[in-house]
């Protein structure tokens, strides 16, 4: 850390702090004259409703949940201490918790790439072209934004039911139809498609991203006789590289914990083909109502996640392009 | 002139490829809607049509009347209490809070926004079932003030892009206002506030999406069918064992998503720079 130079004035290190604009700065120089007491305990006023909420709403529960992975636990009666039991129960005797894994690890190992792969396709058309962009990225946007939308998930159960749309445009063409729900080859298909159709948001920021790119940097390239297909890898994707590591991390978050599709489209089922992991937590805690176990299930998908995403930072070191 | 006419034909191919993909993406919304005035009968003869034979709008009437004797003004009545209370809680504190970060120089600072950096990155499925054991401690189960308290503690995503908008606003007005006689309260309240209304705009509206289509929280919150919102009676309205009224039942579920609609046509362009400079989830 460069500190600021004792001997300037207090003026001259304000309009410095001011220059370095919209990043995470909290670069101080002596820490003892920039906070006062009354600035400490402004700041602590301002921001009490985040630390109450903190400590209440998530140190505290995240901690009792790691406690009571520990235990056999109920809503009612007491919990009673098991160490490692849920852990070992889950691990060694519990098929279900394999195959929620084996779906939610297909379901978000091709759903999260098919939509980032969408949205970075569309937001490169887009770039292209110069007319009618907005009316464009409106109309491609609009799934994305009704498809958190529990009405959606109905849609799409009817869509691709038996006499569903899905089937009749099939049939009407001459292709034969199939039980696309009643199938537990193809029913995690049709909420990997419903994941990829919301390919709005990534599109957005992606195309954020490549509007970002200074021109001249095309420019220059021209003139050294790059052709587009260089331009692409060359300029385009290490340009892009910051916004798709941001991207591809709250997409793989939002992938494992996929939830309501599951739940309303297929339940999990047909044949536990679609239970993703969520869903299946979902069951142990409100329907058998095994908290212990239930939380044993959560950390086990925090740890994942944590991993994940730290392999995912770590990684992009070597593949992340900062430009300044 | 042949540039010309090479230049216009690639430009007509292009809209061509992107007009013909727009509507296969938009076709399940389109065909939702159009079921949605479809007698029964017809829903699912020729399924995959677009427009009904015969127009019948009668669906929202009969859907409206909801189930068990609960109609839908009640569940959009409770939507909008969840909504609105909710909104306005965390639209509020979250504003506070980036001030204080974005502003204010305080021991610890650092260690508290990184805290919140990962917060934003936690699920609230991972604190669910802890949450619910305490408010079950609280008996607070069957209320809403398990899906609307949270809030008030601020939304990290909001603080983030609040934060954002305040870094852009020259110290030197602060300054100037504190020389003026203002506190840093005062600040807050008459200087950055107003500045930053397009960011409490922005977070105002995904807030909104966010309450609206909130369908877990409410699953396991609630229990009598009075206090449901749309999402969860929408749910039990459309059970595939429980149906018979095909038609209103695509009308009642197209009728939730003209809320989240109307507010993107009206707003786009808030939800579209929140989305590209914050990262915001649609």
């Amino acid at each position: 850390m460069k500190q600021i130079n004792d001997e300037t004035s207090p003026l001259e290190k304000t309009l410095k702090s001011n220059q370095k604009g919209p990043k995470f700065n909290f670069k101080r120089t002596k820490k003892k004259k920039m906070e006062s007491g009354y600035e400490n305990g402004m700041g602590y006023l301002f921001i009490s409703p985040f630390i109450i909420g903190t400590v209440a709403l998530t140190l505290f529960p995240i901690l009792y949940s790691l406690y009571l992975s520990f235990n056999e636990a109920n809503l009612v009666g007491g919990n009673t201490w098991i160490g490692l039991g849920n852990y070992k129960e889950m691990f060694t005797s519990d098929p279900m918790f394999w195959k929620a894994m084996e779906v939610t690890f297909l379901y978000a190992g091709t759903a999260v790439p098919i939509r980032l792969v969408f949205a970075l396709l569309v937001a490169l058309a887009l770039n292209k072209v110069v007319e009618m962009v907005g009316v464009y990225r409106t109309l491609l946007y609009l799934p994305s934004i009704v498809g958190g939308s529990i009405g959606v998930s109905i849609m799409w159960r009817q869509l691709f039911g038996n006499d569903g749309a899905f089937n009749g445009v099939l049939s009407s063409v001459g292709l034969p139809t199939h039980s696309w729900l009643g199938d537990p080859g193809t029913a995690i298909w049709t909420l990997v498609v419903l994941y990829g159709w919301q390919f709005g948001s990534s599109m957005l920021i992606f195309l954020a991203g490549l509007r970002n790119i200074p021109r001249t940097y095309y420019e220059a390239s021209e003139v050294d006789g790059a052709r587009p297909i260089q331009q692409f890898f060359k300029i385009t994707v290490p340009m892009l590289t910051p916004v798709i590591l941001f991207n591809t991390i709250m997409q793989v978050i939002q992938g494992f914990m996929a939830f309501t599709p599951s739940f309303v489209i297929t339940n999990g089922g047909p044949m536990n083909s679609t239970l993703l992991y969520v869903l299946y937590m979902y069951k142990q805690a409100f329907q058998f109502f095994s908290m212990g176990y239930a939380s044993a299930l959560a950390w086990v998908m925090l740890l994942i996640i944590a991993i994940f995403t730290a392999l995912i930072f770590k990684s992009s070191e070597r593949w992340v392009h900062y430009d300044n | 002139m042949e540039y010309k006419t090479k230049k216009k034909i690639k430009k007509i191919t292009q809209h061509l490829v992107l007009g013909t993909f727009t509507l296969i993406m938009l076709y399940p919304l389109v065909w939702m809607l159009g079921s949605s005035f479809k007698e029964s009968s017809e829903v699912f003869v020729d399924a995959h049509a677009i427009f009904p034979e015969s127009w019948k709008f009668s669906n929202y009437v009969e859907g409206w009347e909801g189930f068990a004797g609960i109609t839908f003004t009640t569940f959009y009545k409770n939507t909008f209490i969840i909504v609105i209370i909710s909104t306005v809680g965390s639209i509020f504190s979250s504003a506070l809070i980036a001030y204080g970060f974005a502003r204010i120089p305080f021991r610890g600072k650092k260690l508290w926004f990184v805290i919140m950096m990962l917060t934003m990155m936690l699920p609230f499925e991972m604190t669910m079932i802890p949450q619910y054991i305490m408010f079950n401690w609280f008996g607070w189960i069957d209320t809403y003030l398990p899906l609307i308290l949270p809030t008030f503690f601020g939304i990290p995503f909001f603080i983030f892009l609040i934060m954002q908008f305040i870094r852009t606003i020259p110290k030197e007005l602060d300054q100037a206002a504190r020389i003026d006689g203002c506190n840093t309260f005062s600040i807050f309240t008459r200087i950055i506030l107003p500045l930053v209304v397009p960011a409490l705009m922005t977070s105002a509206i995904f807030s909104f999406y966010w309450r609206w289509d909130d369908f877990m929280a409410p699953l396991i919150y609630l229990q009598t069918p009075e206090k449901y919102p749309v999402s969860l009676a929408l749910k039990l309205f459309s059970d595939p064992e429980a149906v018979t009224n095909w038609g209103a039942m695509f009308a009642m579920t197209s009728l939730s998503l003209l809320p989240i609609i109307v507010i993107f046509f009206i707003f786009q362009r808030y939800i579209v720079e929140g989305i590209s400079t914050s990262g915001l989830k649609g």
